[in-house]
């Protein structure tokens, strides 16, 4: 395999661009008219669909062509960039933007493979609630001005009250519940994202000191994890389909649900049953409610590729997803229901109004009903448990 | 001109498949751009992975299981049914089949046999059960829905591919020979005509195999996953954030390719083991088990009916409000779905159309090419060189789609051209299967007694030949057109997931659990295949109107 | 007529289009010889007393077989062996196989069938032929297979349907005395079919002529 290598040095050799500088807003407007952003982005859901492609159109107003693609995982989308930078295609990448967050921000962020510092240049910037919302944090990791907030996400349980009137509120009483109405519950399969995030919920819930996990694995894994094991040993056989099969992915949890086949399910945004129901895709009795130790948060971001196409229409989309507007369609419902990332003192008197007379839909929880929301742990907790997670029971014996 | 054509075709589809291998290859043993210097850490992290065996062993059990599946009905059909008119009427009801995209199909069948699906909605609504049962159907580990959805899809397939090359078995006069010596329809059919008829349909019958022991679109979404077949396991390691994985990848992809290759021999010992029972059960005299003629009919019609009530049940879910179980049938219905996806599937339609259609004209072109090379200058194609053109159906997809990722960037091959390509690489051998039998069938004499008329043999292929054979040409077209939109990793992994097609849509949302959406895409990927074999049947009958000796059927 | 071969009343048509007709009775032992051109229907009338007319064609009257009628019973029921003009050997079998292959279980079981089938390839001067493939036995061996193939399904009636056509002149005299020796033998009513004069002189029996 030389060919790549020598293509790579020829492509050096020839005077590349400049990459465009996010300070000079002006400069990247005129630069960005024009140009067609690949927005990579989990495509499994039709509500987010819909919003980014409602972003779309804002984008073709300043002449940017937005196309979403649609990913089924967006490890995808960073595997995309690699495969790029195996063949030495340093620049006019097949990837702009990608919806990320967690570990793959982690991993793009240390092999080099993101365009920036962009985020804190962003014009919208100056409305994000930066003290209140862990916008400049991604899972213990310091973002750096490498990806733009744009969704605050919290894991919310969502539970059918025709069924199970008194949800769980904590992992013991889930233990309890599964155990004495057992093949009612599940959750998506790690390494899936929101599968993986089940497992981390039920650790912080279960460990003594949730502080620990803000460090990286340590050898002190096996005491920390014991008790969640232990627990996971038991509440495995409980589950649905006894833990021989599990759903892969967030939105097919729903789906079960409305099938009748389990009562109670994890989700990391607090609006997505109130737009589900609105959507035929829940019951009308469905609601919604987190543990009393309170749940995990976090915020979606995008990120460029150092080797992106459209640097500049990029950034252009990742002040859109900033704007008031965009923000509060996103926290609309029935359209996304997503929490903003905005912080409401910074806002217009009238931007403020418009968030504040924001019907939530029936199963959303108020912001004091969510409570405050739990740090992620580090990365390398995720990775850890959801691997082991795999080699306990994701295997058949 | 014509005569490098067979070559130029089979280095084509040979080269682009070894070229795969050698991209796949050279990752797995640390080679290559990212390896850090000859080893085999990759396959021992393969090995590492707990799930290998079970993985392997799912691989191995809807790859086998489904392919005898497959054959077994098929051939009870044909052996009980031929010539019949329950034949013709069943014929009609599995043909479509053969034209719905396995991720369609699949979606559709996971709906009717969950454990909440369509079929136990009956006895629930009549039992009044308010949840269902906890039974673990979909996605078992043992595969047994992946292979039952994977037997139902190339039934069809292998039936119809049987239909064709009869004609060169000599059916009839072999039929009414075995059953003047005493035996019976199923017996004398098994007995005379299996045997050579098999001989002709080995190669789509090893097709099916490996595509039972490596897809990915089916296996996802009724597979097990705990673990995953391999194949959907290698797909997994390959888009995994972390680069060292794509060696795992790659390596995990030859090992399938050796449990392909071994398990393709076995086959072959076990073609073998059959041909000696048979010649027993020949010399033995003995009649076939009775029951066999309906056993091969009912499986037949089950498999069919499931098909097309699966499409049925993306059609109503496509139009339905509210839809919860035991309901059989949604509270209201609602052009909401279609309203918010429309748009966007008219689009992807288009381009998946347009894909699909420079693939197969570039296909046709060139396999009308190779086959009238044969006929003018002799160049056969020789027994082997038809192993090579099946090459791209006989190694697996996952074991060189990944090799050739690079080749496009390096090349500096846009998207689009390099998914086309690819296309045409799978795209082609069905061309060619199903145009080359009745092209070869075509009466010569025809083209002598036109060259006695001073006719040059261009102007025999273009004003006699070709619209002699103008409804296999649509046919071989239209099967073209449905392969080509149902392609998913080849679209996948050289569009860069730049390119959405109607089968990659409809395979993302099924991650996802929207059935309204899934319903939707699954409807208009399953138009976009079907909407060509229509035209393939309207076309001659309209041309010929007043032409009884171009009119079949 | 107690025994034999018996058409009464056959009609065979196409469409509308009336074909032949038929009646005749054949005794055990005997020829009967339909001459007729090509198109004439005589293959079809053949087709139909084997239970497998073609579509497109109508049949009326009745076949009865040593006093059994015939109708409805599935060809392989009917007890009645046919010779084409090819030899239609199945090409995946050896020589020995397709002997094998009509040989009824009642008759022989196990090992007495292999050597039933090696003292039938001996009558037939092919002693030791039987794992031959028999794509490379030459015309006139291949006639005697297939025609001892048939005799060994213990046939009650032998239709012959331009049993000779392929064969060469020098072969044909031949194999067609083999099989009228045989056949006779065997004891049953033959049916023969042809448009070549020299064959139903051969045969020895009745014509008669149809479509002239």
């Amino acid at each position: 395999m030389r060919l790549p290598s020598c293509l790579a040095d020829l492509t050096i050799a020839i005077p590349a661009w400049a990459d465009p500088n996010p300070a000079d807003w002006d400069a990247v407007l005129s630069e960005a008219d024009g140009q067609t952003v690949y927005w990579h982005a989990w495509g499994g859901s039709t509500t987010t669909n819909d919003f980014i492609s409602w972003i779309g159109e804002q984008a073709a107003e300043q002449g940017v062509t937005l196309e979403h693609v649609k990913l089924a995982d967006t490890a995808d989308a960073v595997g995309a960039v690699l495969t790029e930078r195996q063949a030495g295609k340093d620049e006019g990448g097949s990837v702009d933007m990608i919806w990320i967050n967690g570990a793959n921000f982690a991993s793009m962020k240390e092999q080099d493979l993101l365009f920036g510092p962009f985020a804190e240049d962003l014009p919208n910037w100056q409305f994000v609630d930066v003290e209140g919302k862990t916008v400049t944090t991604d899972f213990t990791i310091p973002t750096e001005g490498y990806e733009s907030p744009w969704a605050m996400a919290q894991v919310v349980f969502i539970h059918d009250t025709a069924r199970l009137a008194e949800p769980p509120r904590s992992a013991l009483e889930l233990l309890e519940w599964s155990t004495n109405d057992p093949g009612r519950f599940t959750f998506p399969q790690p390494p899936d994202f929101l599968g993986t995030t089940f497992l981390k919920q039920m650790l912080i819930d279960l460990v003594a000191d949730p502080a620990v996990l803000q460090a990286p694995v340590g050898d002190d894994y096996e005491a920390v994890t014991a008790s969640f094991w232990a627990f996971m040993d038991a509440l495995t056989p409980t589950l649905w389909r006894q833990g021989r099969a599990y759903p892969q992915t967030g939105p097919r949890q729903l789906q079960l649900m409305n099938d009748g086949e389990i009562d109670m399910a994890i989700s990391f945004s607090p609006g997505e049953a109130s737009a589900a129901i609105a959507n035929f895709e829940l019951p009308e009795t469905v609601r919604t409610h987190v543990f009393d130790k309170g749940t995990l948060g976090n915020a979606s971001f995008v990120a460029i590729p150092y080797n992106a196409n459209a640097k500049a229409g990029a950034m252009v989309i990742a002040n859109i997803l900033l704007s008031p507007e965009a923000q509060l369609r996103a926290q609309t419902p029935d359209i996304l229901g997503y929490g903003t990332v905005l912080a409401m003192d910074k806002l217009s008197p009238e931007d403020r109004a418009a968030f504040e007379a924001l019907d939530l839909g029936p199963a959303t929880l108020s912001p004091a009903e969510l409570g405050p929301a739990q740090p992620e742990p580090h990365p390398s907790w995720a990775e850890r448990l959801a691997e082991d997670w795999v080699a306990r029971y994701g295997v058949a014996q | 001109m014509l005569r490098p054509l067979p070559l130029l075709t089979t280095l084509i589809l040979a080269g682009t498949v070894l070229l795969g291998l050698i991209g796949t290859v050279l990752p797995a043993i640390g080679l290559g751009p990212t390896g850090r210097g000859l080893s085999l850490d990759a396959f021992h992290a393969v090995f590492d992975w707990p799930g290998l065996p079970r993985a392997l062993l799912v691989a191995v059990l809807s790859g086998v299981g489904s392919t005898i599946g497959a054959l077994a009905i098929a051939t009870l059909i044909l052996a009980g049914w031929h010539g019949t008119a329950s034949f013709r009427w069943l014929e009609r009801l599995l043909s479509p089949l053969l034209a719905v995209p396995h991720a369609a199909a699949a979606l559709g069948l996971a709906f009717l046999i969950a454990p909440s699906g369509w079929l136990m909605r009956l006895p629930a609504t009549a039992l009044g059960w308010e949840t269902a049962p906890d039974i673990l159907i979909l996605q078992d580990p043992w595969g047994l829905s992946l292979m039952a959805g994977l037997i139902a899809k190339e039934m069809p397939f292998l039936m119809l591919m049987m239909l064709a090359a009869l004609p060169q078995v000599a059916e009839g006069p072999r039929m009414a020979v075995a059953r003047s010596l005493g035996q019976g329809r199923v017996a004398g059919w098994l007995k005379a005509v299996f045997p050579g008829l098999y001989a002709q349909v080995r190669l789509p019958v090893m097709v099916v195999l490996v595509y039972g022991m490596t897809n990915v679109d089916v296996a996802t979404i009724l597979g097990p996953n705990t673990p995953p077949p391999l194949a959907v396991q290698v797909t997994r390691w390959m888009t995994d954030p972390d680069l060292a994985q794509r060696a795992v990848a790659a390596a995990g992809a030859l090992i399938l390719l050796g449990a392909v290759v071994t398990t393709l021999i076995a086959w072959l010992v076990g073609e073998r083991v059959i041909a000696w029972l048979g010649r027993a059960w020949v010399w033995s005299g003995r009649c076939a088990p009775p029951g066999l003629r309906v056993v091969g009919w009912g499986l037949g019609v089950v498999s069919a009916l499931a098909v097309l009530a699966g499409i049925a049940a993306l059609a109503i879910w496509s139009v339905a409000a509210r839809w919860r179980f035991p309901d059989p049938l949604p509270e209201a219905l609602t052009a909401r779905s279609w309203m918010r996806h429309g748009p966007e599937i008219a689009d992807v339609t288009l381009l998946t159309l347009a894909i699909a259609a420079i693939a197969t004209a570039v296909s046709l072109i060139l396999v009308i090419g190779c086959l009238e090379a044969e006929h003018r200058h002799g160049v056969t194609a020789s027994q082997r060189g038809l192993w090579l053109l099946y090459l791209p159906l006989l190694i697996p997809q996952i074991a060189f789609l990944p090799g050739l990722q690079l080749a496009p960037l390096v090349l500096g091959v846009p998207p689009l051209a390099a998914v086309i390509f690819a296309h045409v690489v799978f795209v082609l051998p069905y061309v060619f299967l199903s145009l080359s039998g009745p092209f070869r069938a075509w009466d010569s004499r025809i083209a002598r007694a036109a060259a006695g008329l001073g006719a040059a043999p261009d102007r025999v292929l273009w004003r006699l030949r070709l619209p002699m054979l103008l409804a296999p040409v649509l046919t071989a077209a239209a099967v073209g057109l449905a392969v080509s939109v149902g392609q998913y990793l080849p679209t996948l992994l050289l569009g860069g997931g730049r390119i959405s097609t109607l089968t990659t849509e409809a395979v993302a949302l099924a991650a996802g659990g929207d059935r309204r959406a899934i319903g939707a895409w699954g409807l208009g990927q399953t138009g976009a295949a079907l909407l060509p074999f229509a035209l393939a049947l309207l076309l001659p009958a309209i041309a010929f109107r007043n032409r009884r000796g171009l009119r079949h059927g | 007529m107690a025994e034999g071969l018996c058409l009464r009343n056959v009609a065979i048509r196409q469409g509308a289009i009336p074909l032949l007709t038929v009646e005749a009775s054949i005794p055990p032992g005997e020829v009967l010889t339909l001459m007729g051109p090509s198109g004439s229907g005589k293959s079809t009338l053949l087709a139909w007393i084997m239970g497998a007319l073609p579509a497109g064609f109508s049949a009326t009257g009745a076949v009865r077989l040593e006093e059994r009628d015939l109708a409805g019973l599935p060809p392989e029921a009917r007890k009645i062996g046919i010779l084409y003009q090819d030899p239609l050997l199945f090409p995946h079998l050896d020589v020995a196989a397709n002997l094998a292959f009509g040989l009824p279980r009642d008759r022989a079981r196990g090992r007495a069938r292999a050597t039933l089938v090696e003292d039938a390839l001996a009558q037939i001067a092919l002693k030791g032929y039987g794992p031959r493939d028999p794509a490379t036995l030459s015309g006139g061996q291949a006639a005697r297979v297939a025609l001892m193939r048939v005799l060994l399904s213990e046939p009650r009636a032998l239709l012959l349907d331009e049993p000779f056509a392929k064969l060469d002149a020098a072969l044909r005299g031949q194999v067609r005395d083999l099989v009228f020796a045989r056949a006779r033998a065997a004891g049953v009513p033959i049916l023969l079919v042809t448009h070549d004069a020299a064959d139903a002189e051969a045969a020895g029996g009745r014509v008669i002529r149809i479509g002239d």
